[in-house]
């Protein structure tokens, strides 16, 4: 494209920008962890070179373990993220699915309530949900947070797997049916086992995006043994104008960190399931 | 719905009426129903109640632990006369421009990059993600102590190459706050753009560009008349997402800078939050949410009928 063939060429038009876009993406979390094991002497210094560590330490995070229950945020983050997976998969199969294959009455209302529901931002109706919440007597429970992450997540879920409904030969499912299979168990064992890759996809979404919600926990958690570790870093961590910059950081890397495995294992799904909706058509 | 025949009938033996409630289960129409009326009350109950009942709360003078009480447009009205209000919904629009406008200049080119052929780019691509996936919170956090006023490394840097000689408050000067929470939502949302479009650049068969260049199509002929075509539907569908999305954004401007200084930074979604959750104004915040809903439902009613025609 740009310059011409050659090392010169190909330094100019991918090296370079590939290096660019790779310091510029990244930087954030190496300073994330050279912070979280720096001591605080090379933290607060004008004058000493911050780009590396000259002493590292440890001190950091085995404060943020033994001084704040970042070890129970974690376990919420954890417990919610897995739940509202779970929850937000079954109901998005159970709508996604007679939306992709079944004719039938209000068909076209659903599928259009579910596309607007799927766009929906949350900051337009957090302050009436923490209200019904409130009413529910559900503040400061995890359940309050288990019930309203899948609002956000089953109209994706559902939308993404529509896709690979539709993608199955119908003539598949007509041979189990005239094999005898009912519609439930030609749902259940022909066509979503070939739609795993779909399946592996929503739920790593699902999963990423509820470790990220921040909103609803932040208004629903307020003890400290119910939160996430969002929540927790910002409430705890800060304390009015102090803040624990080395055990922030270690708590921002410790929380990016599951996310980052489950990613790494799944990254061409995530991709698939983030083109999905724009690129197959 | 009529009634089957199994029905009217009379009641036949067990074995019989399993049957016939297996094959009324059996019916598309059924079967489709059962199937989805969790998922649809659960939405009805958690998406379209609330939508319905924060409407209902702004038209309300209602306080956290107080009964409400109808006051019309009133909150409207109040916040048509309130000079903050118009400043966050300035904020709002020049953030949300700006930041998309940024976002796909950048994925584009990231997008341009990464469709050569170089070893580890599979790497790279889930490295170039990973701004997208890890919590929003946390990444900003990080933002938040390299923008710091007195220990920014971005002004340690600035120092020791001469660039300047004394630091930047990035977070508490009006104009370089904004700025701040456009760049970090630019390198949050970048990836994303970069991403799919890669992924629709892949689609293109190279043969096609060889082609053209045959043809004696020049470079910026091929961009135009080759990959525009394919990425324009791409782009439109993540550019309506990402807008939408940065128009109601919330966790980065309410951590990063809270929406100061002097609101120089609040939008919608941080200001109901503020009066909404902060002041325990219900029925004000939910007004305030609510001024967010002309341009979003412009943008969802779009969006939808296009995602539908596909």
């Amino acid at each position: 494209m740009v310059g011409g063939k050659g090392l010169a060429g190909r330094t100019l038009r991918l090296y370079l920008p590939l290096g660019f876009f790779l310091v510029a993406m990244l930087f954030p979390f190496y300073w994330m962890a050279i912070t979280s094991i720096k001591p605080n002497r090379e933290l607060y210094s004008q004058k000493i070179m911050p780009m590396i560590v000259h002493q590292p330490t440890l001190k950091h995070y085995i404060d943020l373990f033994a001084d704040t229950n970042f070890l129970t945020w974690t376990y919420n983050t954890m417990l919610v993220a897995v739940v509202t997976t779970v929850i937000s998969l079954a109901l998005g199969v159970m709508i996604g699915y007679p939306l992709a294959r079944m004719n039938f009455p209000g068909a076209a209302v659903v599928t259009i309530g579910v596309a607007a529901t799927y766009l929906v931002p949350q900051p337009l109706l957090f302050i009436p949900m923490a209200d019904i919440i409130n009413r529910l007597g559900l503040s400061n429970t995890l359940s309050a947070v288990m019930l309203t992450y899948p609002t956000l997540l089953i109209p994706f879920c559902a939308w993404l797997l529509m896709g690979y409904f539709k993608s199955v030969p119908r003539e598949l499912e007509e041979a189990a049916r005239i094999d005898g299979a009912s519609r439930f168990q030609a749902m259940t064992r022909v066509v979503l086992p070939l739609c795993t890759p779909g399946l592996l996809s929503a739920g790593i979404f699902a999963f990423t995006l509820a470790q990220n919600e921040f909103l609803y926990a932040l208004i629903f958690l307020t003890q400290s043994e119910v939160r996430t570790v969002p929540v927790g870093a910002i409430t705890e961590l800060i304390r009015g104008d102090v803040f624990y910059w080395g055990q922030l950081m270690a708590a921002a890397l410790l929380g990016c960190v599951p996310v980052a495995i489950i990613y790494s294992f799944f990254v061409d799904y995530y991709v698939a399931g983030l083109t999905a909706g724009s690129v197959k058509s | 719905m009529a009634v089957g025949p199994a029905t009217v009938a009379r009641p036949a033996t067990r074995a019989g009426r399993a049957f016939s409630r297996r094959s009324l289960f059996e019916r598309e129409g059924v079967f489709s129903w059962v199937m989805l009326a969790p998922g649809v009350l659960f939405l009805l109950a958690f998406v379209a109640y609330p939508f319905f009942y924060g409407i209902f709360l702004s038209f309300q003078d209602r306080r956290v632990a107080s009964a409400g009480t109808f006051v019309g447009l009133a909150n409207f009205v109040t916040l048509a006369h309130d000079a903050v209000f118009w400043q966050v919904t300035r904020n709002t629009f020049i953030y949300t421009i700006v930041a998309t406008l940024l976002k796909m200049v950048g994925g584009l080119a990231m997008a341009l990059v990464m469709n050569q052929a170089f070893r580890g780019r599979n790497l790279v691509r889930a490295f170039f993600l990973l701004p997208f996936i890890v919590p929003t919170v946390l990444s900003t956090v990080a933002w938040m102590w390299i923008l710091d006023p007195t220990f920014s490394v971005v002004n340690w840097t600035l120092r020791n190459t001469g660039l300047m000689t004394q630091n930047f408050s990035w977070l508490g000067n009006a104009t370089l706050a904004m700025w701040s929470i456009i760049v970090v939502n630019t390198w949050r949302g970048l990836p994303f753009y970069g991403i799919t479009l890669l992924a629709g650049l892949q689609t293109i068969s190279p043969d096609l560009y060889e082609a053209a260049a045959i043809d004696g199509a020049s470079i910026t002929q091929r961009f135009w008349y080759i990959t525009m075509p394919v990425l324009k539907p791409i782009l439109i569908i993540v550019t309506m997402f990402s807008v939408i999305f940065t128009f109601s954004d919330f966790q980065l401007p309410y951590v990063l800078t809270h929406g100061g200084p002097a609101n120089a930074t609040h939008l919608f979604a941080t200001y109901a939050f503020d009066i909404g959750m902060s002041a325990g104004v219900l029925g004000m915040g939910a007004a305030v949410a609510l001024a967010m809903l002309p341009a979003l439902a412009l943008l969802i009613v779009a969006l939808t009928l296009y995602l539908r025609r596909e």
